[in-house]
C-alpha cells in the first residue's frame, strides 16, 4: 500500500527549509567514503548534484547516454536563469518569487517546494559566477538583469541567447574536475534501462553500453535520476532527439509514483514543421511578440503572398479577441488561439500550419535598425532555417511542446516513494504545478543540483550506516538483468516493416491531436483506443536490424519508444480523470465564456501521483492534497 | 531535390570502411542535412539494410554533438553552422554529396559517422574549471567583471566541443577548442588563481592527444561559432608565461 508523505516540515514556510537543514542527519567525512551513489543524467540537475555529491566526499558513479556530460539538453535553454537578488531594486524578494511560481503554476505546486527554490535562488548565481560563467554585465561589471513573461520586476540573469549552454558547462566543469580527482565514475554512452528495487529500496540500475551493447548491473546505495523531461512523447518537440522517459519510466514500472502526467507546456512561437521528416522544432523567443503582430487571413483559400493581402482582408485575431492584451497573451492562450485558426483552415505556409508575426508595422515605426538590435539574432536563425527573411517576410510560427512539468513523484527531501530512489531537475514533479514560468527550469535543476540533494540524500544514507554496498549478484539484480536483455531479444526478434521512428511519428500526431494543447473527453478517450492499438502494432511490426552487441540507433529508440507508449496512456489517463482546466492542461469541458481556463479549486487541489499496475490494468491514482497556507488562491489573471 | 550521396560506412572501429552511394529523392529545400540523413535511413530500414550511424541530439547548433565532413568541408558550405543548421538550399539540385566523418587520429572512428571525442573532455578534466566547491562563493556582486571581459570571455566559451576545428586542421590539432575553453576562464579575475596550473595542465594534456598547430587558420573557417584563432595566440602567451611563472613559484616564491 502507497502512502504518499510529503514530508514538509514543521513551521513558518520561511523558517522551513533552515528547520529541514537542522534535522536532515548528517554523515561524518570518514563514513562518506563509504558510500556509493549513483547519478543518472548529466544535465544541470545531475551533473551539479554528482559534482557536489562528490565535493563531500562519496563515492559517485555518473551515467550519460551522450559521448559527453556537457551535451545534456540543459544546453539548450536560451533565455535565462531567474534568481531573487533584488539587484534592481525593484521590489523583488524570495517571498514574490514564490508567489509568481506558485500562481504561474496555476496553483498546482507545493507552496513549501517553490518557497525553497526561490531563498536558494540567490546562492545558484553566487556559485555560478564563482565557476566562471560569463553572465551579462553592466558597463560598472555588475550583472545584468532582464524581465520575462509573467512577473513584473527584472530578475532574469542571462549569458547572451546561450544561459543554459554556459550553467551547463560551469556545472560540467566542476563534475570533470571531480572525475580527475577520481571522485566521480564517468559512464559516457550509457543509458539506464532498469532500475533495481531490493526489500524495498533503490539500490541500482541497469544499463546498456551503447557502444558495445553490454548490459550491466551498478549497484550503489543510493540512485538520483536527473533524466530530464518527456516532451518527446510529441515526437515533434523543441526537445533534443535523444531526450527521452525511458530511465523515470522504468523507475515507475518499479514502482515509483508518476505525478501529474498530463501538465504539459506547449510554447506559442515556434517555427513550424516544413514537411512530414521534419524532426524537431525550433523556439523562437517569446519576446518576439513585443513588436510583431499575429495575423491569419480572413479567408481559408486566400494564396496570396502576405504583403498582397491587404488590410481588411488579415484577421490579428489576438487582438481582436484580446483587445487588452492582444499579442501578449499568456502563453497557453497564444498557443490554443493559433490551434484554432489552423485548425479552421486558415493556416499560412505551404502546409498551411503556421501563422504570421508581422513586423512590418514595428519597423515601420521604429526602424530597422531598433528592430535589428533587439532581434537580430533570432532573425537570423529563422532566416536559416526557413530560408525566408522576416524583414522583408512576416515570420510564420507554429506551437510546439517545450516543457513537462509532470514528472516522478518526490517528496520535500526530492526522494520518490521508493526510499533511496531520489529524482532531479525536470524529471520530478515537484516545483512548478501545471504551468513554468519562463527562466525557471534552469533555476529548478541547479537547485535541486547543488544545494537540495546533496543534503537530503546525506540523510537517507546516514540510515544506511554499516551496510554493505549490495551485490550485483542479487536475485533482484539478476532478475532485472534478464528483463533488459529480454527485451533487447524481443526487439531485434520481431522482424516487422516500420522503424521506431515511424511509429514514433505515429503515435506523436495521436498525442499532439488528442493530449495537445485543448484536450476533450472523447478525444481522451479515443486517445488511449488509439494509443493501446498502435502499441499492439509496435510489437508485431517493429523492424530492428543489426544486432544488440554494437552502436545500435535503431535499438536504443526501440526502447525509448516503448514507454512513450505506456506513458502517452497514461497521459490520457490523467487528463481524463483531471475535470478542470489549469496552466498547460486544457479540458474544453472547463473554460470560462471568454475561453479561460477555469479551475477547480474544491475538488482538483492536488497533486495526482499514479501507481503502475502492470502493462494491462490501468494505474491507480493516489492524492496528495494541496495546502495554501501562504497565498490565497485566486483566478489566475494577468490584467 | 534529389542527391546522391557517397556516405562512409564502417561497421565497427576495428573494421574496414567502404563510401556507399544512396539516392536521397523527394528533398525539399527545407529540409536540414540530417533530415535528409534520416530520410536515406528510412528508405535502408525499409530495404532492410542498417542505417547510417551519425551523432546528433538538438538538431538546433548548440549540444556539438552533430559534425561531419561534407564534401572535405567540416559541417559544410555555410559558415558558422553546424550539420544540423545546414538547410538542403545551400546545394544544387542533382548535386552529388560526399559525406565522411571527422577525420583525425585523436578522434577514433566508432561506426559509420560517428567518432569518439573523449579527449576534449580529458583536456576539462586537466583544468578547464574554477575549483569552487559547492557552497564556498561569495556573493555574486562583491566580484565585478568589466563588460568588456565578460564578453569576450563569452566569445570563448560559446565553443560547443564539436570538434569541427580538430577536423578541419591539416595537423589535427586542438588549439582553437582548447584557447577557447582556456581563455574562457583566463580572461575573467575568478580564473585568475589557477591561471598558470590551468595553462600548463590544459596545453599538455592538448600535446598528449592532438597534434601541433602550424597556423593554418582554418580551424577558425570551420568553427560554427565563428570562434577567433586570437585565442590561440592569448593560449601561447599564457603557456609561455605559466612556463616560466611556475617555474619560479616551485623556486622562488611568487613573482
Amino acid at each position: 500500500m502507497v502512502t504518499l508523505d510529503a514530508r514538509i516540515p514543521e513551521g513558518p514556510i520561511e523558517e522551513k527549509w533552515e528547520k529541514a537543514r537542522f534535522d536532515l542527519r548528517l554523515v561524518n567525512p570518514a563514513n562518506k567514503r563509504r558510500f556509493t551513489v549513483i547519478v543518472v543524467g548529466t544535465g544541470l540537475a545531475g551533473a551539479s548534484a554528482a559534482a557536489t555529491l562528490a565535493e563531500l566526499g562519496y563515492n559517485v558513479k555518473a551515467f550519460t547516454f551522450h559521448d559527453s556530460p556537457r551535451r545534456a539538453h540543459s544546453i539548450a535553454a536560451q533565455g535565462g536563469i531567474n534568481a531573487a537578488k533584488n539587484y534592481q531594486n525593484d521590489g523583488d524578494s524570495p517571498h514574490r518569487l514564490f508567489y509568481d511560481t506558485i500562481k504561474g503554476g496555476d496553483f498546482r505546486s507545493r507552496e513549501a517546494n517553490v518557497y525553497r527554490l526561490a531563498q536558494i535562488s540567490v546562492n545558484i548565481i553566487d556559485q555560478c559566477v564563482a565557476q566562471g560563467v560569463p553572465f551579462a554585465r553592466e558597463y560598472s561589471g555588475l550583472l545584468e538583469n532582464r524581465s520575462f513573461g509573467g512577473v513584473q520586476v527584472s530578475r532574469t540573469f542571462y549569458a547572451r541567447g546561450q544561459t543554459g549552454q554556459q550553467l551547463l558547462l560551469g556545472a560540467y566543469s566542476a563534475l570533470m574536475r571531480q572525475v580527475g580527482l577520481g571522485a566521480v565514475q564517468l559512464h559516457p554512452r550509457t543509458e539506464m534501462l532498469d532500475l533495481v528495487v531490493e526489500d524495498g529500496r533503490a539500490v541500482g540500475i541497469i544499463t546498456r553500453d551503447l557502444l558495445t551493447g553490454a548490459i550491466e548491473a551498478h549497484a550503489g546505495h543510493a540512485v538520483i535520476l536527473a533524466t530530464g523531461g518527456y516532451g518527446n512523447v510529441y515526437y515533434l518537440s523543441t526537445n533534443a532527439k535523444k531526450s527521452n522517459a525511458t530511465a523515470a519510466w522504468r523507475a515507475h514500472k518499479r514502482g515509483a509514483l508518476f505525478a501529474n502526467p498530463c501538465y504539459t507546456q506547449i510554447h506559442p512561437t515556434c517555427i513550424p514543421a516544413g514537411d512530414e521528416f521534419q524532426s524537431k522544432l525550433t523556439l523562437m523567443s517569446e519576446s518576439l511578440r513585443n513588436d510583431g503582430r499575429i495575423w491569419v487571413p480572413k479567408d481559408q483559400n486566400d494564396t496570396r503572398p502576405p504583403h498582397q493581402i491587404p488590410e481588411q482582408d488579415r484577421d490579428y485575431y489576438l487582438e481582436r479577441r484580446y483587445p487588452a492584451f492582444g499579442n501578449l497573451v499568456p502563453r497557453d492562450v497564444a498557443s490554443r488561439a493559433a490551434k484554432r485558426e489552423v485548425d479552421e483552415g486558415r493556416g499560412v505556409g505551404p502546409k498551411k500550419n503556421g501563422v504570421y508575426l508581422d513586423f512590418s508595422d514595428a519597423i515601420a515605426r521604429l526602424g530597422r535598425d531598433v528592430i535589428e538590435e533587439r532581434y537580430g539574432n533570432l532573425f537570423e536563425m529563422y532566416e536559416r532555417i526557413t530560408g525566408d527573411d522576416p524583414y522583408q517576410m512576416p515570420m510564420r510560427i507554429y506551437p510546439a511542446t517545450h516543457y513537462t512539468m509532470g514528472g516522478l513523484w518526490v517528496d520535500y527531501n526530492l526522494q520518490s516513494n521508493i526510499p533511496g530512489l531520489f529524482v532531479g531537475g525536470e524529471a520530478n514533479f515537484s516545483d512548478h504545478g501545471a504551468n513554468r514560468l519562463g527562466a525557471s527550469a534552469l533555476m529548478q535543476g541547479l537547485a535541486d543540483g547543488y544545494f537540495v540533494l546533496p543534503y537530503t540524500v546525506g540523510d537517507y544514507l546516514a540510515g544506511q550506516l554499516g551496510k554493505p554496498l549490495p551485490s550485483t549478484s542479487d536475485a533482484p539484480f539478476q532478475d532485472a538483468l534478464k528483463s533488459v536483455q529480454d527485451q533487447t531479444k524481443q526487439f531485434l526478434a520481431i522482424g516487422g516493416t516500420r522503424s521506431p521512428d515511424d511509429f514514433h511519428r505515429e503515435l506523436g500526431k495521436i498525442v499532439w491531436d488528442k493530449i495537445g494543447m485543448e484536450r476533450n473527453a472523447a478525444g481522451l478517450e479515443q486517445a488511449i483506443t488509439d494509443i493501446r492499438s498502435l502499441r499492439d502494432d509496435y510489437y508485431k511490426d517493429l523492424r530492428v536490424l543489426g544486432n544488440g552487441d554494437t552502436l545500435n540507433d535503431s535499438l536504443e529508440k526501440a526502447f525509448r519508444v516503448a514507454d512513450f507508449f505506456e506513458l502517452a496512456e497514461l497521459m490520457a489517463r490523467d487528463a481524463l480523470h483531471r475535470e478542470e482546466s489549469c496552466g498547460g492542461h486544457f479540458r474544453a469541458e472547463h473554460q470560462t465564456a471568454d475561453g479561460e481556463a477555469k479551475r477547480d479549486d474544491e475538488n482538483f487541489s492536488y497533486v495526482g501521483a499514479w501507481e503502475w499496475n502492470g502493462p494491462d490494468t490501468p494505474q491507480t491514482l493516489h492524492k496528495e492534497e494541496l495546502t495554501f497556507e501562504n497565498v490565497h488562491l485566486a483566478t489566475r489573471s494577468y490584467a | 531535390m534529389k542527391f546522391t550521396l557517397k556516405v562512409w560506412r564502417q561497421d565497427g572501429p576495428e573494421a574496414k570502411g567502404r563510401f556507399e552511394t544512396y539516392e536521397a529523392n523527394n528533398i525539399s529545400d527545407e529540409m536540414s542535412f540530417l533530415e535528409v540523413l534520416d530520410v536515406v535511413n528510412e528508405d535502408l530500414i525499409h530495404a532492410g539494410q542498417v542505417p547510417i550511424h551519425f551523432d546528433h541530439d538538438c538538431r538546433e547548433g548548440i549540444c556539438g554533438s552533430c559534425g561531419m565532413m561534407i564534401n572535405g568541408q567540416a559541417h559544410g558550405p555555410q559558415r558558422g553552422t553546424a550539420t544540423c543548421q545546414l538547410h538542403m538550399r545551400k546545394f544544387q539540385d542533382g548535386a552529388t554529396i560526399v559525406v565522411e566523418p571527422w577525420r583525425a587520429a585523436s578522434f577514433p572512428i566508432v561506426r559509420d559517422l560517428v567518432v569518439n571525442r573523449s579527449a576534449f573532455d580529458r583536456i576539462i578534466e586537466a583544468g578547464g574549471f574554477v575549483s569552487v566547491n559547492t557552497g564556498s562563493a561569495v556573493e555574486a556582486n562583491t566580484l565585478p567583471v568589466p563588460k568588456q571581459v565578460a564578453d569576450a570571455a563569452m566569445d570563448a566559451a560559446q565553443c560547443i566541443g564539436c570538434g569541427a576545428c580538430v577536423a578541419a586542421c591539416p595537423n589535427g590539432a586542438a588549439q582553437l577548442f582548447t584557447s577557447a575553453k582556456l581563455q574562457h576562464l583566463n580572461l575573467l579575475p575568478q580564473g585568475q588563481a589557477e591561471r598558470w596550473e590551468r595553462t600548463e595542465n590544459m596545453v599538455e594534456t592538448m600535446e598528449e592527444y592532438f597534434g601541433t598547430c602550424t597556423n593554418h587558420g582554418e580551424c577558425e573557417t570551420a568553427c560554427p561559432k565563428n570562434i577567433s584563432i586570437d585565442f590561440i595566440a592569448y593560449m601561447n602567451r599564457d603557456y609561455i608565461k605559466a612556463k616560466s611563472l611556475n617555474r619560479k613559484l616551485a623556486g622562488q616564491g611568487l613573482e
